[in-house]
């Protein structure tokens, strides 16, 4: 699975999730500055990751997802 | 060997009364704002609460859950010394001993029952919903009141955004009695005590007592909220399929009402069908814990939304990591 498969998948979670255009979800994106993903959102945005791509990202690691492209690259090393 | 006596067991156990105590005042959100440095709105998308209930100085959660027990025996044409057994779940109650359940019993005159307390915070009414049918079903017990009360405002901390806005006071109470047909299905109950820290109050009340210092609840909101919507929807779903119904034939889903996005949250992975009544107490209540579910109930049953005899599932979870579920009757 290729970065840009990742973040297609990322980008219609954060859409069902959130319900922001999957357009808007880019790589240099802030879920929370620039996506308005609050913590509770990021916390389903995350379990859905965890299903889609069979990852576990625990949640001392949340924290430090802070762009799309963050969790994209955790994603990526880690599925 | 020596063989004892054991109780005449009863085949079927139900809910046969409901009763409520809300606090007179009304807190809105533009009263909590200013100490956590939010707005009506930023408490409203993260809750879905509006408003809650705080109850007076002299009100104590033993206080309110009389008066929730009281309203509960009216409501199942019950006097008090017909009750055999007071269990009362909370965590907010003032005193380590003795219990709260002594208290209430004494308060309304349940001079026959056994008393004692549960704790197991937002899952203790459903714990004591599942201990009030075994006892009833072997023979222990004819009448056992379940009550659930907390006087929240006194353990919260006012400037804690993560807690601050949540936590509110109220009552509920059943009575759960020997029927002629099941009312209650068996519980799915459990507990994680490795996450125990996830809602905890701190710092532990000796502690508290030595230096001075409130002990205050603190909780991980996105940890409680991970557990709760990851695992909920199969305990739900294990409860339901022990209940022998299906999803179909519920009236209603009365969930802890912890937070507007944790039901939401657990009611799409749930996939409940349209014509499932959601309970949203929340909204007005605020979370109160182990009284919550007997509350939302109640405003369901007011709102005519549910009547008598009418399935209902609920679920409760909370700090221990403890939680139960079990679909009852409408009492």
């Amino acid at each position: 699975m290729s970065q840009q498969d990742i973040l297609a998948g990322l980008a219609a979670i954060v859409n069902e999730v959130a319900g922001i255009p999957a357009e808007s979800v880019a790589m240099d994106k802030s879920f929370v500055d620039d996506l308005d993903v609050d913590s509770l959102s990021m916390v389903e945005v995350v379990m859905a990751c965890e299903d889609k791509f069979g990852v576990t990202i625990p949640d001392s690691e949340v924290k430090n997802l802070n762009t799309v492209g963050d969790a994209v690259n955790y994603i990526l090393a880690n599925k | 060997m020596t063989n004892l006596n054991t109780p005449q067991t009863n085949s079927h156990a139900g809910l046969i009364g409901l009763g409520i105590y809300r606090p007179s005042k009304v807190v809105p959100n533009s009263e909590i704002v200013d100490a956590i440095d939010s707005s009506d709105e930023w408490i409203r998308e993260r809750s879905g609460i509006i408003e809650r209930r705080f109850a007076s100085a002299d009100e104590t959660a033993a206080s309110m859950g009389a008066i929730a027990a009281k309203n509960a025996l009216v409501d199942a044409k019950l006097s008090a010394d017909q009750i055999d057994v007071v269990l009362v779940a909370t965590f907010s109650h003032r005193y380590q001993t003795p219990s709260a359940a002594a208290e209430v019993a004494a308060t309304i005159g349940a001079n026959n029952a056994s008393a004692f307390d549960i704790s197991a915070a937002c899952a203790g009414f459903c714990y004591g919903i599942g201990i009030a049918d075994a006892l009833v079903r072997a023979g222990s017990a004819k009448n056992v009141l379940v009550i659930g009360t907390e006087k929240l405002s006194d353990i919260i901390d006012m400037t804690d955004r993560g807690t601050a806005f949540i936590f509110a006071d109220g009552a509920g109470a059943v009575v759960v009695s020997k029927t002629d047909k099941q009312g209650i299905s068996p519980t799915v109950w459990g507990a994680d005590g490795n996450a125990r820290e996830a809602i905890i109050m701190q710092p532990d009340s000796v502690t508290a007592g030595k230096e001075g210092v409130p002990s205050l609840l603190t909780m991980q909101g996105q940890a409680v909220f991970r557990w709760a919507v990851g695992s909920m929807g199969d305990v739900c779903h294990q409860a339901l399929e022990a209940s022998g119904l299906t999803a179909d034939e519920l009236k209603a889903f009365v969930p802890h009402q912890a937070n507007i996005r944790i039901t939401d949250a657990i009611v799409k992975r749930f996939n409940f069908p349209q014509s499932v009544v959601i309970a949203k107490d929340i909204e007005t209540a605020g979370n109160t814990s182990a009284a919550s579910i007997p509350l939302a109930l109640h405003a369901l049953r007011e709102a005519g939304q549910v009547k008598k005899g009418d399935p209902f599932l609920m679920v409760g979870f909370g700090a221990g990591l403890a939680f139960a579920s079990q679909v009852a009757l409408v009492p």
